[in-house]
């Protein structure tokens, strides 16, 4: 135990640099899915046929392009993608280009969440904004949103789970980040003790993320159901 | 005033063709308190959604104060259409939002503030005290005069009340009929009243419709019921219904 604390002491700028790379692949991802995986779920959802805006070629694209962005497996969705992300940010390696292929998957997956936590939103709401002769963007932001808000963050929540378990592949691409930590310091060189350490404060982080979530989507549900 | 002139509306419902509504010519007045009764099925709610264009008819005119709304552009129409006020069967209430920002939205839909005019609204069907709450912690009939409020914060000319008190008990149906002859009284609305039950329209109606598979059946001058004793609480009315 001694032993191992000791040789955490010695790795501790490792650590927190791992951390901080995990916690930028993230942040990232997150705000991918927030500022294109929204809109793509609101469309999705707008545009599906009996929707209130419905664009069946346009519904069809865009659930095909979820659809396969999902559907590949990762990390051979990283590998392929190296042409777009050195056409986007330079480079193909280190944590910054980590980032592209995990924001591609965040925003597909929070599209399709999306999409799915607006068609919980009674027909009611649409109904009233339609008699309340409401636009299309306040038909989103002012009823759809509004009332979807708690199923919304949840939503977000497990996105952002599901992107802390992506990301520790992403040493393959010199993303580093706590996964990479785990295989190079503790696999490889065969320190398993260090290994399950960095497990159980990823599944300590994996905890306190779903909390924090559970929680903000309780305080923003006022719908008492 | 509202006329249909000569109005049919189907719908597709898979492969076949419906018909919702047939034949339908009906002038209802300015100011007039009008029913439309008819069983479920019957197309009573389809032909109050072609007033306020949520619904488009098949064949036929719809006239809104002389204006043909399926003539006009989206834009336009949604301007009409925040012309019209509109209460629900399930109230439709946002349950995020508080009883004040529910009331005030229409109005800010438009770009208005209008904490001001929703106030008055709330003070005028009684639940200014509300204000805060969110509707899940009202009751069925205190929902209702909330969505009451929201649909005459525009100052609307006409107000369609689409089966207003099928989801309440009875105490509540007379609260809110009252609330919405107040309405009728006090800012000159027009109402079109659709609802299944017999005595809402025969309590607060001048003419009534009588609709029966998308045909207009007839046309009944209501005559008001004698005047009787109206007692508070449940328990009382039940006394004076069963006994």
């Amino acid at each position: 135990m001694n032993d191992l604390l000791t040789r955490l002491g010695e790795y501790r700028g490792e650590i927190i640099t791992s951390i901080v790379e995990t916690g930028y692949m993230l942040g990232n991802s997150m705000l991918a899915a927030v500022l294109v995986g929204l809109p793509l779920g609101t469309l999705l959802y707008l545009s599906r046929p009996g929707g209130p805006f419905e664009r069946r070629w346009l519904h069809t694209v865009l659930n095909t392009y979820v659809n396969v962005v999902r559907s590949v497996p990762f990390l051979l969705f990283v590998v392929a993608l190296i042409p777009v992300t050195r056409w986007l940010v330079g480079t193909s390696f280190g944590t910054t280009a980590a980032s592209v292929p995990l924001a591609f998957v965040a925003a597909a997956l929070y599209a399709r969440f999306s999409e799915q936590t607006l068609l919980e939103v009674p027909e009611q709401t649409v109904e009233l904004a339609r008699s309340l002769g409401a636009g299309p963007l306040q038909l989103v932001v002012r009823f759809l949103y509004s009332e979807a808000r708690s199923g919304l963050v949840l939503s977000l929540t497990t996105v952002t789970i599901s992107m802390v378990s992506y990301s520790t592949i992403m040493g393959v691409v010199g993303g580093g980040g706590v996964g990479d930590f785990a295989i190079r310091y503790g696999y490889q060189t065969y320190e398993y003790d260090l290994m399950y350490t960095t497990i159980v404060l990823m599944i300590v982080a994996v905890m306190l993320i779903q909390g924090a979530g559970t929680l903000l989507a309780r305080i923003l549900d006022k719908r008492g159901r | 005033m509202i006329e249909f002139q000569n109005v049919a509306k189907t719908f597709l419902q898979g492969r076949s063709v419906v018909t919702a509504l047939e034949g339908i010519n009906l002038t209802i007045a300015e100011n007039e308190m009008f029913g439309v009764v008819g069983e479920s099925g019957s197309g009573k709610s389809t032909l109050l959604r072609l007033i306020n264009h949520l619904e488009a008819p098949t064949s036929g005119t719809v006239l809104v104060g002389g204006e043909d709304l399926s003539t006009l552009p989206p834009r336009a129409q949604r301007a009409r259409r925040r012309g019209i006020g509109m209460v629900f069967q399930q109230f439709n209430l946002l349950g995020n939002s508080t009883v004040l920002d529910n009331v005030s939205m229409p109005l800010r839909l438009q770009g208005r503030r209008g904490r001001d005019t929703a106030m008055q609204m709330l003070e005028f069907v009684h639940m200014a005290g509300h204000r805060d709450k969110h509707p899940s912690r009202l009751s069925g009939g205190e929902k209702q005069r909330v969505a009451i409020a929201r649909a005459l914060v525009t100052r609307p000319q006409i107000l369609l009340a689409d089966e207003p008190t099928s989801a309440l008990d009875s105490g509540h149906t007379d609260e809110v009929m009252s609330v919405l002859r107040d309405v009728r009284a006090e800012f000159r609305t027009t109402i079109v009243l659709v609802s299944h039950e017999l005595d809402v329209i025969k309590t607060s109606c001048d003419r009534a419709a009588v609709l029966e598979g998308g045909h207009l059946e007839a046309l009944i001058d209501v005559t008001p019921p004698p005047p009787r004793e109206r007692t508070g609480s449940y328990a009382d009315r039940a006394r004076e219904h069963l006994a």
